[in-house]
């Protein structure tokens, strides 16, 4: 057995990091929440106006409504992209399947922003999709809904989270006994029946995972709508961002903040009890 | 030609009425050769044991009848239909797997039900036969248990349940009783010989334990590196061993090289007449078809020979003498459990008991 002192040596240095770098920050988002400004100080005077602005302003709610769904979209993108993808490298991509899983891991290595900047490359009005649409006579002046919209937004967050959508579906096929899927086939189901019947059902677990990786990632993200999304493409984060920076509202992003973090912590709740009830160990 | 030999030609040749027919199977994976063109014949309610080392190529051959391997050259035939180019889905054959593969995501119910679900059978039939198939078992209590929270023994009795609900002509077990421990073994073995009794459906069994082979099977197909050693039953196999690699492989044995010379076969102190031409021999002989010699009389179709005892197993009913009879040369003995015998005694074997094996 370790002695006591030697148990507090070691943990002592992750929790002064947790503490310092995690409660605190949180404490402070939690507290600043309800505080408020008076010519342009914080004050800390405890009231609940943030969330009563929150509620009563229809702005934040349709920006929060945006970004819900852009996330919803990036997820179920993702996941059309992801599941086939997985499914394919871990059923039938032979001997090809650890080069195809280095590819689907190798965008994760460059950085976001080059990500970020390529989108704009292309779907810019000067952009490599509106030449070739171009030179194709399909178009004849640049479309413009391409760039700075909820729809560019969309495209490079399910650009970028696909693989995190990918990984834990594919671990979780991977993680089907073989004989199972001889089984199904033993007592007379084709294809499509045993994916429906046995594939899918237990790879649910992954799945799940991944549509949380991509819902709460997409739900906070910020810089794909600063590149990408123009105005009709902001996202909540960059309301806090701009309440934080330029507007000088710290306690009400702070409640903003609160409430995207309910809302995520409750979707990770949720989606923790669904893995649960959907593997069977 | 021996007996042992007529009797290998006998039993792989075609023969009327099969269930199952297969025709020089071979198996490639990449360069190696897992199968080498095996021809078995399986007859309708027959229980045929595959038996033979790892790497023997038994299970190879058992996936190639469920399907789930395309076999390199050959043919299957299964009551007048070619099996080998169907997918698995289509075959009339039904397979307990190794470790059971019950779907964990189903109840016990939902398992057994699963064949008769993907064929669209109606819900009501469904019920009924799964049921049935259930009660066959002894499984009934269970129904709405899962797979993961039952034993080794009860998984097994679902996976046989799961695979007879569909009513197959043709069951396959890969090694399905490996998983259990002795007792459970010993017990699953009675009750799936009762059970292929009392439902007369045909069993296409595969184990590497000759003991479990001998206690089940109509006949037992030996199988090594990818080759038919022999297929015989198992009173037949064990009597009349075709090979010294059978001979040994089933059981114990003795086995005596020596050289035929003049209808006389020596080998080291013994002696014998034969009736084979000259030339190298090897004859299989059972521990237990030696004897102590009590009397001095010697019979015309008897071998005598003196040997010293060097070692004495005792092993409950029986005792495994290792006698060594002059020249080097070392006979495994079994007799009837009768107290310790040491020093140099006679003992005797009949002449049919030695079997002239091939190599």
């Amino acid at each position: 057995m370790y002695s006591r002192a030697y148990k507090a040596f070691v943990s002592l240095p992750p929790l002064v990091w947790v503490g310092l770098f995690l409660l605190l920050p949180y404490a402070l988002m939690f507290a600043h929440s309800f505080w408020a400004v008076r010519e342009g100080v914080v004050v800390h005077d405890w009231n609940l106006q943030n969330f009563k602005t929150l509620y009563s302003n229809p702005v934040y709610f349709a920006v929060l409504l945006r970004t819900m769904r852009i996330a919803a979209s990036v997820t179920l993108c993702s996941l059309l992209l992801g599941y086939p993808l997985a499914y394919y490298l871990s059923f039938h991509a032979g001997a090809r399947k650890e080069l195809l899983y280095q590819l689907v891991i190798v965008p994760l290595w460059v950085s976001y922003l080059v990500r970020g900047y390529a989108w704009k490359t292309i779907l810019g009005s000067e952009g490599v999709l509106n030449g070739f649409l171009q030179y194709l006579h399909l178009t004849h002046e640049p479309v413009a809904f391409l760039l700075y919209s909820p729809f560019a937004v969309v495209l490079m967050l399910t650009h970028i989270y696909t693989p995190f959508v990918f990984l834990p579906i594919y671990a979780s096929l991977e993680h089907i006994p073989r004989p199972l899927v001889e089984a199904s086939q033993d007592l007379g189901a084709g294809s499509t029946q045993t994916f429906f019947r046995v594939i899918l059902p237990l790879s649910i677990p992954g799945l799940l995972a991944g549509a949380t990786f991509a819902f709460v990632l997409s739900l906070g993200d910020f810089l794909a709508p600063l590149l990408v999304g123009g105005a009709s493409g902001t996202m909540i984060a960059n309301v806090v961002q701009s309440l934080f920076g330029a507007a000088f509202d710290w306690p009400l992003g702070a409640a903003i903040a609160v409430c995207i973090l309910i809302i995520t912590i409750s979707l990770l709740f949720l989606s923790e009890r669904a893995e649960k009830r959907w593997s069977f160990k | 030609m021996s007996s042992a030999e007529a009797n290998l030609t006998n039993e792989t040749s075609p023969a009327p009425g099969a269930l199952l027919e297969a025709r020089g199977l071979a198996k490639h994976f990449g360069k190696i050769q897992v199968l080498k063109g095996i021809s078995l014949n399986i007859a309708s309610g027959e229980f045929l044991t595959l038996l033979g080392e790892s790497g023997s190529g038994k299970t190879t051959l058992l996936r190639l009848v469920a399907g789930f391997e395309q076999p390199t050259a050959g043919e299957i035939w299964m009551g007048g239909e070619r099996l080998d180019t169907l997918p698995p889905y289509k075959r009339q054959v039904n397979t307990v797997f190794q470790h059971y593969a019950l779907f964990p995501h189903l109840s016990v119910r939902e398992n057994v039900a699963y064949g008769l679900r993907v064929k669209k059978t109606a819900a009501r039939e469904i019920g009924g036969r799964v049921d049935e198939a259930l009660r066959l078992v002894k499984m009934q209590d269970f129904a709405t248990a899962r797979p993961t929270k039952l034993s080794g023994g009860q998984q097994q009795r679902v996976a046989l349940a799961r695979a007879l609900v569909n009513r197959p002509q043709l069951l396959l077990l890969d090694e399905p009783l490996s998983a259990l421990d002795a007792n459970l073994r010993k017990q699953m073995q009675s009750e799936l010989k009762a059970l292929q009794r009392e439902i007369g459906i045909t069993f296409l069994f595969v184990t590497h334990d000759q003991e479990e082979a001998m206690a089940l099977s109509d006949r037992i197909a030996l199988l090594r590196d990818g080759n038919l050693e022999q297929v015989a039953s198992p009173r037949e196999i064990y009597s009349h061993p075709a090979t010294a690699y059978t001979a040994q492989f089933i059981g114990q044995t003795n086995l005596l090289r020596g050289e035929i010379h003049r209808s006389i076969i020596t080998c080291g102190n013994l002696r014998w007449p034969v009736e084979d031409g000259d030339g190298p021999a090897i004859f299989s002989l059972r521990p237990e078809a030696i004897r102590l010699c009590t009397d001095g009389k010697r019979q015309t179709h008897e071998v005598k020979f003196r040997g010293a005892v060097r070692q004495q197993i005792y092993s409950g009913a029986s005792e495994l003498l290792e006698v060594d009879c002059g020249g080097g040369q070392l006979l495994r003995v079994r007799l009837p459990a009768s107290g310790p015998i040491t020093g140099e005694h006679e003992f005797v074997f009949s002449l049919p008991d030695a079997i002239r094996v091939k190599e």
